[in-house]
């Protein structure tokens, strides 16, 4: 028996290319302090041991800090989403007035 | 080390896993169909998919590996928090909402979605059902080692018993019983290694971690020609001596125990320090610090050996700050426990000898991975390879990626995502003071640190002891159970579907062959989580993500964002990326010691293999892409 998708829903292309247009540049920005970390702690390990605030060194003061800035992105990211996609549900519920309603959404 | 039973963590444990079994039987009626069965029909709410994600996410690797693995080598074992939560980026931003748009069950739907090709779901499938039994046989470790203290059985006992109640939970239940089990399980981990972590700020720290804590001997010697003549003690005799691991220790007699002690050079002299033995004789017979089991004389250690507090060296903090806890330890001096094995006149010799460290040195990278002293440019590489696995494994992992499909929608998918950085990253965070409370509070059985978490929780009381040890065995449950999911899906889903194109597979007998595959999985994962015990699950965990970063990444992001990739290029892309890290690990270092060969002959030297799997993985589907294009 062949079936469909476990729920059925619909979200504009423009929606879907912005959040792919957002994400990627989250990501290149994480992934960039990522590196930063992982390189230090593979050719400067001894740096790590600088102290840098609160009395904590630089291994902890980034290791937390990495995991502070992805809730912080993260909550970033879905702001910027949801900001978005209420405009789209706003221009859907008013068509009329609005230069460039969404068109025929995608399923 | 030796155990005993308690009897309210027995309770604990007991209303668990009747809570478990009775959620799985009362959703086992909403599963009858694929949708119910497999994506719990694609209504959980985001909050609960969220937490339901941090539970199946936060695994025995994450409670025990990581917690265990900061108490015995520090700041690495925290290397590992860092890995896992980061790779949750990736997972966020690139590859929830799309997958979600593109799949219905499984992550073979959204690899296949635009080319109906069935090879990649066969391939996928294969994928999954490696990943899945990689990442199972840690938390079956994981198991074996909770239920020892727990229940006083032996470790196969335990693996037997969380293998069989999973099974049960999957067979009867699916998917909607497992995200309920995954939630009230990540809830209460959190809130109560929060509890945890709030004891150990308020004890602060110690040179004594407790009043039981056993006070390690030290004896002055003397040395004539290179050999200890005489001890300074009375009663003493020298029975041998021996090197190991770049180290001289010697063998005394005293009361008709023989044991062993490390040799040191001292401004007063030789000394010998007490060391921690486990030897297996010759006879078949197994003696702890010389004596058998029943004499109790094997002890949890890990101490601090000089406490500084703004420079000046005090005898104990009484309650602390979380920062300053940090920093004191980073200023202090902590006493390690390092193993070595040698054999000595027929009895085969596992020995943990003290090893004073400088608390700069334990917080800082360098005690596990060789990235400083001691470093060669391929342990440089093995470390890079590893936190490249953790990066890109985890939005790779067949589990993580089939609760995308538990959801309504994108938007839910990406909000649950969010949740689950949040309640992850808040829990990383505790793991640092796990690890090293379980480090300086003389709670580490040095032959398996995998029980440090809940065996700190002990020295604050038998009843956060069965509660951290019932919600350790819920954590194993609930990964165990989201895995076992995943690989039956991707059997009865995927593979079946292109293994039986042409003959028509009713909806009810889809989830039979679910249920079968659950049970089959199951019973392999019972075997390999004996065959693996005592390994350190981090470290195991970290093949999983490798295997699942080299065949599954590339494909999915290549799939999103490359338009010219081709149903066969992704089908190269899964093959070859699966099959080259699961050959690296196969002759890599670790694995050769578990054949019982040398491990300096290994091929590649290399125990994580992303930073070639991955390169490879994707070179495979842009070349086998760009040769099957349509014309």
């Amino acid at each position: 028996m062949e079936h469909g998708p476990a729920v059925e829903y619909e979200e504009h292309q423009d929606i879907s290319d912005y959040k792919t247009k957002i994400g990627i540049r989250f990501f290149a920005i994480y992934s960039i302090v990522f590196a930063g970390f992982v390189l230090i702690n593979t050719f400067a390990p001894q740096l790590m041991k600088v102290k840098v605030i609160l009395g904590l060194n630089l291994a902890v003061t980034y290791g937390f800090g990495l995991i502070l800035a992805a809730i912080i992105m993260g909550l970033a990211y879905n702001a910027a989403c949801t900001k978005k996609e209420r405009e789209y549900e706003q221009k859907a519920k008013n068509p009329a007035g609005s230069g460039n309603a969404p068109e025929g959404g995608r399923k | 080390m030796i155990y005993t039973p308690s009897i309210l963590a027995t309770i604990l444990f007991s209303i668990i896993v009747v809570t478990v079994l009775g959620l799985s039987i009362y959703f086992a009626r909403q599963s009858s169909s694929s949708k119910g069965y497999f994506a719990a029909g694609g209504t959980i709410p985001w909050g609960v998919n969220g937490i339901a994600f941090a539970g199946d996410y936060l695994s025995a690797a994450s409670f025990l590996g990581i917690c265990g693995m900061i108490a015995v080598a520090g700041y690495d074992g925290f290397l590992y928090s860092i890995g896992y939560l980061a790779g949750w980026i990736v997972a966020l931003f690139v590859i929830a909402e799309p997958l979600k748009r593109l799949g219905k069950f499984t992550f073979a739907d959204a690899l296949d979605a635009r080319f109906n090709y069935p090879a990649i779901r066969l391939i996928a499938g294969i994928s999954t059902l490696v990943v899945s039994i990689f990442y199972l046989i840690p938390q079956m470790v994981g198991a074996g080692a909770l239920v020892t203290p727990l229940l006083g059985f032996p470790h196969w006992v335990g693996v037997v018993f969380v293998g069989g109640i999973v099974i049960f939970i999957v067979a009867t239940a699916g998917m909607k019983a497992t995200t309920y089990v995954q939630f009230i399980k990540g809830t209460l981990l959190i809130v109560f290694s929060l509890v945890l972590v709030i004891s150990i700020l308020n004890k602060g720290l110690s040179t004594t971690p407790s009043d039981s804590y056993h006070e390690f001997a030290v004896l002055t010697a003397e040395a004539v020609d290179g050999r200890i003549v005489s001890i300074d003690q009375p009663g003493y005799t020298v029975v041998g001596e021996t090197e190991a691991g770049g180290r001289q220790f010697v063998k005394l007699e005293n009361g008709g125990v023989e044991r062993w002690w490390l040799i040191q050079d001292s401004s007063e002299g030789l000394q010998l320090t007490e060391t921690l033995t486990v030897t297996a004789t010759d006879d078949g017979r197994t003696l702890y610090n010389g004596q058998p089991k029943e004499a109790e004389a094997f002890y949890p250690v890990g101490h601090m050996s000089k406490l500084i507090v703004n420079g000046e060296e005090v005898d104990a903090t009484g309650p602390i700050g979380p920062f300053k806890y940090i920093e004191t330890i980073e200023e202090s001096e902590v006493v390690r426990f390092i193993g070595t094995i040698f054999a000595f006149e027929g009895d085969s010799v596992s020995l943990w000898y003290q090893e004073p460290t400088a608390g700069s040195e334990v917080m800082r990278p360098g005690l596990k991975f060789k990235v400083d002293e001691g470093s060669t440019p391929l342990s440089k590489i093995n470390f890079v390879s590893l936190m490249v696995a953790l990066f890109f494994g985890t939005s790779a992992l067949p589990h993580v990626l089939i609760r995308y499909y538990t959801v309504p929608s994108p938007k839910d998918a990406r909000k649950s995502t969010i949740l689950a950085i949040a309640a992850i990253g808040f829990f990383y965070i505790l793991t640092m003071y796990i690890g090293f409370g379980a480090m300086v509070n003389g709670v580490i059985d040095v032959q398996s640190d995998n029980m440090s978490a809940p065996l700190l929780a002990k020295a604050f009381g038998v009843f956060l002891f069965a509660v951290i040890s019932a919600v350790a065995f819920a954590t194993v449950l609930g990964t165990v159970s989201g895995l076992i999911v995943a690989s039956s899906g991707a059997v009865a889903h995927d593979m079946m579907k292109s293994l039986f194109r042409r003959r028509k597979i009713s909806d009810e007998t889809r989830v039979i062959i679910g249920k079968v595959s659950a049970v089959t999985v199951g019973v392999i994962a019972i075997l390999l989580g004996i065959v693996f015990k005592g390994m350190n699950v981090s470290f195991l965990v970290g093949w999983a993500f490798s295997i699942a970063a080299s065949a599954n990444f590339p494909a999915i992001i290549m799939l999103l964002f490359w338009k010219k990739t081709t149903a066969k290029g992704i089908v190269a892309s899964v093959l070859v990326g699966m099959t080259s890290a699961l050959g690296i690990i196969l002759i890599s270092p670790s694995m050769l010691v578990k054949y019982g060969m040398d491990p300096a002959n290994a091929l590649i030297g290399l125990d994580n293999p992303a930073i070639i799997s991955i390169p490879l993985s994707f070179l495979a589907l842009f070349i086998v892409s760009l040769m099957t294009q349509k014309k």
